[in-house]
């Protein structure tokens, strides 16, 4: 079973060279972390950056530069600042090639929950629905279950929806599982979790098919 | 030159009323227009309507405005850093539309450009498109969306000067750009605000024509909402 930052690494190495890549709020910003330095990357904070680079020193944070989090961040040689209508031009006309975002359910069909629960604060939906409703490539990387053990990956969402059928891919702590017009397929799986469990940990329709290697990490 | 200069924040705010909708540019509390926000609590109008991508914290930024219960209704993509809020939201208080971010930001860009609406994929298949018209492209399905119709526009930007010409600052930018001209009235306020002829034109992020008033903010706090640091060693 992995932690948060094994499921970062396991999804970073969904990151390619020469990709542009939008990061959401919570496991997806540990995969920066993780990403291979061999190869070219830049990470687009829809608040208006390309080319974030890390946290700044002590001292040399600066209020003009943050990322969506509105955490203060650092820029990189090429990085580039813009406007928000630019950077959802970015998104919605589908020249970031990667968005990686935590979900709190997921649906065989693709359908993705994860800005609102009914009869709880909604803080809003921020720029996700633009994300799901536009990115070609977009993985899920959360846990398999909620807090109450309850599994994320379902025949329907319950929850008000982000999106329709947008999800590609999920990658858990248990499992990396791909949406496909049949449901959800079995990829790889965690060190120490056996199909068996992911099964019995997936409440949605799950194809397995031949073997299911362990994920390599 | 059209001299768009105004000499405090008193002059550019002349003409704002209760019941008014305004828009403000800001990304969290990076980019705000502070001194016209500082003004607006002054003035404790009332029922105002409130564009903005989020809501301030309690006591920065719009939370200022919720403070004195001046907000009506606001009209975010994200909200909730600030206990006030939730309280006026929960209590039944204030109305809130929440939006996804790139349809706030294109809403504001359409009633710049002189679009009445729009269609964009998000939303499509949730309850954001409620009750909006959809439609197919490509097979592919659309909601349509309409521009902003506000009374004034707030912004900051960094430099600016007496010919309305402005330029941002880092992710300071944001929604700043897509609000001006936005509005009936776009009000901008400056760090620097610089004769005409010190600007070079190649550089300009935003023409004067979008701008009615420029005034240099007396003061700017330019508050951190999370400060992240690496440890120097």
């Amino acid at each position: 079973m992995l932690d948060k930052n094994g499921i970062a690494k396991r999804s970073a190495k969904e990151v390619k060279d020469g990709y542009y890549v939008n990061l959401g709020i919570g496991i997806p910003t540990l995969v920066a972390n993780f990403v291979r330095e061999d190869i070219e990357v830049e990470f687009q904070s829809e608040n208006g950056v390309l080319g974030m680079g890390p946290f700044p020193l002590e001292g040399e944070e600066d209020a003009d530069i943050i990322n969506a989090g509105k955490q203060t961040i650092t820029t990189l040689p090429g990085a580039s600042f813009f406007d928000s209508a630019m950077s959802f031009s970015m998104i919605r006309g589908k020249h970031v090639d990667l968005t990686i975002l935590g979900a709190m359910e997921v649906a065989e069909n693709g359908d993705i929950a994860n800005w609102k629960i009914p009869g709880k604060m909604v803080k809003g939906m921020g720029g996700a629905m633009d994300l799901v409703a536009s990115a070609e490539n977009i993985i899920v990387a959360m846990m398999h279950t909620n807090r109450v053990g309850a599994s994320k990956l379902l025949k329907s969402c319950a929850l008000p929806l982000t999106g329709v059928g947008c999800v590609k891919k999920i990658v858990t702590n248990m499992a990396v599982i791909e949406v496909t017009p049949a449901g959800f397929k079995l990829l790889e799986r965690a060190p120490g979790v056996s199909v068996d469990e992911i099964i019995k940990a997936t409440e949605g329709h799950l194809i397995v098919d031949g073997d299911i290697l362990e994920m390599n990490l | 030159m059209i001299n768009k200069s105004v000499a405090d924040v008193i002059e550019a705010l002349q003409g704002v009323k209760d019941n008014m909708t305004f828009m403000f540019g800001g990304f969290g509390l990076s980019g705000i227009p502070e001194n016209a926000i500082a003004e607006l609590v002054k003035l404790n109008i009332k029922g105002l309507t409130c564009i903005s991508n989020n809501a301030g914290v309690d006591d920065f930024g719009l939370g200022l405005l919720l403070q004195q219960k001046q907000i009506k209704k606001m009209i975010s993509s994200y909200v909730g850093e600030n206990d006030e809020f939730e309280r006026q939201m929960l209590s039944g208080e204030l109305d809130v539309e929440l939006i996804p971010q790139g349809t706030l930001a294109e809403r504001a860009r359409a009633a710049q450009a002189g679009f009445p609406a729009f269609y964009t994929p998000a939303g499509y298949g949730t309850e954001v498109a409620e009750g909006k018209e959809t439609r197919e492209f490509n097979g592919k399905m659309y909601v349509l969306e309409h521009a902003f119709d506000a009374d004034f526009g707030f912004i900051k930007a960094w430099k600016g000067d007496e010919a309305g010409n402005l330029i941002f600052r880092g992710t300071a930018r944001n929604f700043n750009p897509n609000m001006c001209g936005a509005a009936k009235i776009t009000v901008a306020e400056v760090e620097e605000l610089l004769p005409v002829g010190e600007l070079d034109p190649n550089q300009i992020h935003i023409p004067g024509i979008f701008v009615q008033r420029i005034f240099k903010g007396a003061h700017f706090d330019k508050r951190i909402e999370q400060r992240t640091v690496r440890p120097k060693n």
